[in-house]
């Protein structure tokens, strides 16, 4: 019964009429979330969290680190997770949101990077070192740089979002791999220096400031996907009528 | 709060520049990301007005 | 009903075969007689890696310790320079059309082109890759794992590049965008390929590196050909 529901609810997510409705109630809920999560996580982070005991304040870079890292990862899984519903169930809505999903990601491992570059200074002394976690990240960069270039080559919509949702998995499946052997890649060359944000035992002042800075990501990254493909909607179905009627308001 | 004057929060314990710089980025990439959508959304109203009076035109 | 249905299965297993071979013998005669496509990759390798002592410096020393790195990025750009080769003339001439509407599996006929394409540039480079790292100075040690992690690690690029190519094939400009999408999914390869022979020159074992290479390869092997043969319908509808 529930798994009836969900089926209805799934092609019901198909039209993008549905979606630009629902996702159009859903934004500034999300919106708001992202503005208060991400205020309370950055004041909590920049002021009330303690300081590391080793790396003295530099340390509150984790708290835009590491969501941005997570974000990057799991953006480029739910790209490629979209872009294979697409090419299944050749569901235009996915399609869209899969295209959506590429300049977040791409910009959310651009911080991710950037961040652990001006972490790496005052920790390691030098703005880039070819640590393990910023090696794979920049390398997911280039992957993110390949979908879009590929997105924004071909003059078919369709043609273009197949063609990038195979290029996605292709490299979800290739992720694993470059993260395993760039790790295995650098300890080989610089055994056992100190690694970035590879902490056995945080204390929950600092853990609970880092948690709300992941959901106010996340919330960040549904916000702004949702505005994305609601563009790419009215873009694509700009010959239909109810498009027309909404557009010319 | 973890620092006794505003002067020391600024300052990071020295590692001000950093921090500042890292989270000032993030912020600058975050609220783009907020406002390309928007103004593109716009720009697809402005097509679609111009398109409209271009056909009442020819009518 | 499934007596039918079998032997249709069994017959069509056996005309896939034909079809591969078919594509195969093609594809060398046509490469035969372009021999330039044989040529130039070859040509490539050899100049890109004579820049490096040129660019950096002819010290034996300093040469010894960056040849595994050197060749294995030579050879991978010549692999990717050559891909544009892989679908590009099948696709002006109208045989690529052919081939996606053929009844075999679209996957065992990249295949064979795949072959033909390590063949005609992976080979040929993993052979010429001894004589190179003679230029640089590889230690003695490592000439045979450079040539076992070539000839292992080459059929990967091939394979991975196939799916670059196929999805690249409809548009007009593709070279700079093949690189792009490629050249990070290569880093794992030559990652292991230089490891291998950094590890074998120092006199280390070697067959974690080279069996890790193998799987890689089997990985691809199974997987690449599948995903160029969606990636060409894509391309041929587009």
């Amino acid at each position: 019964m529930a798994f009836d529901k969900f089926w209805a609810w799934f092609h019901r997510m198909g039209s993008p009429k549905w979606f630009y409705e629902i996702s159009g109630r859903w934004i500034p809920w999300f919106a708001t979330a992202t503005i208060v999560l991400l205020t309370v996580g950055a004041v909590w982070s920049l002021a009330f969290a303690p300081q590391d005991y080793q790396q003295g304040n530099s340390f509150r870079i984790i708290y835009i680190h590491v969501p941005a890292a997570i974000l990057a990862q799991s953006i480029f899984f739910s790209m490629a997770l979209c872009g294979a519903i697409g090419l299944i169930w050749k569901m235009k809505v996915a399609d869209m949101v899969a295209k959506s999903c590429a300049p977040i990601g791409a910009s959310m491992t651009f911080i991710a990077l950037f961040t652990g570059a001006v972490w790496g200074k005052p920790t390691w002394g030098a703005w880039w070192v070819w640590d393990a976690r910023l090696t794979s990240m920049l390398i997911l960069l280039f992957l993110y740089f390949g979908v879009i270039a590929l997105q924004s080559a071909f003059d078919s919509k369709q043609s273009a979002a197949r063609a990038s949702a195979i290029l996605s998995l292709v490299g979800v499946v290739n992720i694993p791999i470059i993260k395993y052997s760039v790790e295995w890649w650098n300890t080989l060359h610089q055994p056992a220096t100190f690694k970035l944000t590879e902490k056995p035992a945080m204390p929950m002042e600092m853990w609970l400031p880092l948690l709300i800075m992941v959901i106010g990501f996340y919330c960040f990254f549904a916000t702004v996907l949702m505005m994305r493909t609601r563009n790419e909607i009215l873009e694509r179905e700009k010959r239909t009528q109810w498009v027309q009627g909404l557009l010319s308001k | 709060m973890y620092f006794d004057s505003f002067s020391e929060f600024l300052n990071m314990g020295g590692h001000g520049l950093y921090v500042w710089l890292a989270y000032g980025l993030t912020i600058l990439l975050l609220v783009i990301n907020f406002i390309l959508p928007i103004r593109h959304k716009r720009k697809l109203q402005q097509e679609q007005a111009r398109k409209l009076r271009r056909e009442q035109q020819s009518q | 009903m499934t007596e039918p249905v079998a032997m249709q299965t069994d017959s069509n297993a056996i005309s896939s075969w034909r079809a591969f071979i078919g594509t195969f013998k093609r594809d060398l005669l046509l490469v035969f007689r372009r021999r330039s496509d044989i040529v130039n990759p070859l040509l490539f390798f050899t100049i890109a890696v004579t820049l490096f002592p040129l660019g950096i410096s002819p010290d034996a020393v300093f040469l010894a310790q960056i040849a595994a790195g050197v060749l294995w990025v030579a050879a991978l750009l010549a692999t990717l320079l050559s891909l544009d080769s892989l679908f590009q003339q099948d696709m002006a001439d109208g045989s690529l059309e052919q081939l996606v509407i053929s009844p075999h599996p679209l996957a065992v006929l990249v295949l064979s082109k795949v072959l033909v394409h390590w063949l005609v540039t992976g080979l040929p480079l993993t052979l010429l890759a001894p004589l190179l790292a003679v230029m640089m100075f590889l230690p003695d040690a490592g000439f045979g794992t450079l040539f076992i992690s070539l000839l292992l690690g080459t059929p990967t690029l091939s394979l991975i590049g196939a799916i670059g190519a196929a999805l690249t094939v409809g548009l007009r400009r593709t070279g700079v965008l093949m690189t792009l999408l490629i050249l990070p999914l290569y880093i794992p390869v030559l990652i292991f390929g230089t490891g291998a022979v950094i590890s074998a020159s120092q006199g280390m074992a070697v067959t974690g590196h080279l069996a890790i290479l193998g799987a890689l390869f089997l990985v691809a092997l199974v997987s690449a050909p599948l995903a160029a043969g969606a990636a060409l319908k894509i391309s041929l509808n587009g």
